[in-house]
């Protein structure tokens, strides 16, 4: 501390912020000029890239229309069955002596990238219900082989085939057999986040409502809800945040054909395949907008936890 | 141990006076918690299948994989064969694209553990003006999705690109192709979690330490390295593992920025063995495993940093 010069710290700071710059702050600028660009960004057109989100089906397989539904759907369904499987498993393993052991089968999934859960789940899925997994399972119990990727029809096996053949846009079957993959990787984390906040519990205060007369149930619903909703809400910003950013596992299960495209991977066909570098430096600002407030709230509640652990 | 005596306390009955409770206890208490033991290791088992299906066909050869259930693997007379994998390390690029996500993975690991190190040194023990401001703006860049930044940084490469290669490791010297850009542009993606996390770590060391350091006469880069860096093996630990992770599994930047199918990792490499051998679940499986193989062994050895690291991880999107 004594006898530093003034530059000394700008030294220690020098690389980190020379990257940023490169990599995230000249980016952004960058991308919101080319928003306001045409295609090989030699021309002003104004807003007509997102005029052209909104209004125009883009080419190809799919639309920004249903990417949009489709990422809420993600954020809906990923988020709440992620969250809520992963409290199940949380309570129920917090009750077993083989706690650790139940946690990390569920855990593996995070490990492994989503390009390998991907793979891992094509096989699953597999129509043949002599090699698919799923198939051979609803068919054994009488069902039909259903070809889970590719239909886009509102689930019809024998789960559910009393209900419509189609539903409301982005609820198709395939869609929701991404989801299940997605729930597949995340639940591990949901459970080891809330695990930690379940331990905050104390003993003491659970037995006192026992002896109170408390059910499990007003136990469940008064004390263990409340306590641990910080908890709750940090792992569901965190997954929302996934749900939206969502890109390699629809990238590799289908490529975003059958209705699937998220706006990742519109922005990635739009930017590198179709080499619109408007449309896709809008699609990115469509994504950082939805983004951002999430974000501010993750990381807000990310230091919280810092700071109070 | 805590929690298990409080899972004791969740469903014993408050009557332990009752003898026959006492007696029957350990039977009685098995039976109720019977479901309980179903769901969690059914649930547990369900976790798993899939990558045992995975697992189990990677080693069946391509006549049984395309006949029959992976399920059916265990009949006799067993049929195993490690086949698939020297076929995918040889023949559809494994091999090559194995080392390719380690020479990713190790330097842009380093890099940004010790880029990050530095700032948040001078975050934790340096006085300058702006010094809150600008590392509220670092952590700040969080919530930047990472799609925003490919067009511009790959028409940024494909400029700086020179016609040199690189010596050893091939493709490109920089910029488009090329191992060096994409440890810089993993490194600068990283550098925001890295330096927040770090300079939390930081700040809660030992402040007397520190300071009587430097009233011994000791330069900042001796504090640095032999007192602040030692002290911070477990944030370190978790941070690498957690980096190296998501530079070992990511595909967006890889698939953006390296073109040469040359230098792909491997799942760009898988990838492109999905579209092109789709339903060959020979040659997916073993590839599949091949790619797991290191975050499995990681998550096995070192499961503490690992969950700490991802836990840590996370707000990265």
């Amino acid at each position: 501390m004594i006898g530093r010069r003034w530059w000394a710290p700008w030294l220690w700071l020098a690389p980190a912020i020379t990257l940023l710059s490169v990599f995230l702050i000249y980016p952004v600028v960058d991308t919101l000029r080319r928003s306001l660009l045409n295609a090989d960004s030699t021309r002003f057109v104004g807003f007509d890239n997102y005029k052209f989100i909104i209004d125009n089906p883009v080419p190809l397989l799919s639309n920004t229309h249903s990417a949009i539904l489709n990422n809420v759907l993600w954020l809906v369904l990923f988020t709440s069955f992620a969250v809520g499987v992963g409290l199940g498993i949380a309570l129920l393993a917090s009750r077993v002596r083989y706690e650790a052991v139940a946690k990390s089968a569920i855990f593996i999934p995070m490990a492994v990238s989503f390009v390998a859960a991907s793979v891992i789940w094509r096989f699953m899925y597999v129509f043949d219900p002599h090699i698919g997994t799923i198939n051979a399972f609803i068919t054994h119990f009488g069902g039909h082989s259903t070809a889970w990727i590719q239909n886009t029809n509102a689930p019809q096996t024998w789960l559910t085939s009393l209900g419509p053949t189609t539903l409301p846009d982005p609820i198709q079957i395939n869609n929701l057999a991404l989801i299940i993959v997605g729930v597949w990787v995340w639940t591990g984390f949901a459970v080891v986040v809330l695990s930690a906040g379940l331990r905050a519990i104390s003993s003491e205060m659970l037995q006192a409502a026992r002896v109170d007369g408390a059910n499990e149930w007003q136990i469940f619903r008064r004390i263990i809800i409340p306590v641990l909703s910080p908890t709750i809400a940090v792992v569901a910003t965190t997954l929302v945040i996934q749900a939206l950013k969502l890109f390699d596992l629809v990238w590799v299960m289908t490529g975003g054909k059958f209705k699937t495209d998220v706006i990742a991977t519109l922005f990635f066909r739009e930017a590198f395949l179709i080499q619109d570098f408007g449309v896709g430096s809008a699609l990115a600002i469509v994504l950082l907008l939805a983004v951002v407030p999430v974000m501010v709230v993750s990381i807000r509640r990310f230091q919280f936890q810092e700071e109070t652990r | 141990m805590e929690e298990s005596a409080r899972g004791r306390i969740a469903t014993r009955l408050p009557s332990p006076a009752d003898p026959a409770a006492v007696l029957g206890g350990g039977l009685k208490r098995l039976f109720i918690r019977l479901p309980l033991h179903i769901v969690l290791i059914g649930l547990a088992i369900i976790w798993s299948i899939p990558t045992i299906a995975l697992l189990v066909s990677s080693f069946r050869t391509p006549q049984d994989i395309a006949s029959n259930g992976w399920w059916n693997a265990f009949r006799l007379p067993l049929n195993f064969t490690t086949a698939n994998y020297e076929n995918v390390l040889q023949q559809h690029g494994m091999g090559r694209a194995f080392i390719n996500s380690l020479i990713i993975s190790v330097p842009a690991t380093l890099l940004v553990i010790l880029i990050a190190a530095l700032a948040a040194y001078a975050f934790s023990w340096m006085r300058f003006p702006g010094r809150n401001a600008l590392f509220l703006v670092m952590v700040g860049m969080l919530v930047v999705p990472l799609q925003m930044t490919l067009i511009p940084v790959l028409r940024l490469y494909v400029r700086l690109t020179p016609n040199v290669d690189m010596p050893i490791l091939g493709g490109n010297l920089f910029g488009v192709s090329s191992f060096a850009g994409i440890w810089l542009a993993h490194t600068a993606y990283g550098l925001p979690l890295a330096v927040y996390l770090l300079r939390n770590f930081f700040g809660s060391l030992p402040k007397d330490l520190i300071e009587s350091a430097y009233l011994d006469g000791a330069s900042d880069l001796g504090v640095f390295f032999r007192i602040v860096l030692p002290l911070s093996v477990p944030a370190l630990g978790a941070l690498a593992i957690f980096q190296f992770l998501w530079v070992w599994n990511d595909l967006l930047v890889a698939l953006t920025l390296l073109g040469d199918p040359r230098l792909y990792p491997m799942t760009v490499n898988i990838t492109t063995l999905v579209s092109s051998f789709g339903s060959n679940y020979q040659v997916l499986t073993a590839a599949a495993f091949v790619s797991m193989v290191v975050p499995l062994i990681i998550f096995f050895a070192l499961q503490r940093y690992f969950v700490q690291g991802l836990l840590a991880g996370a707000v990265k999107g």
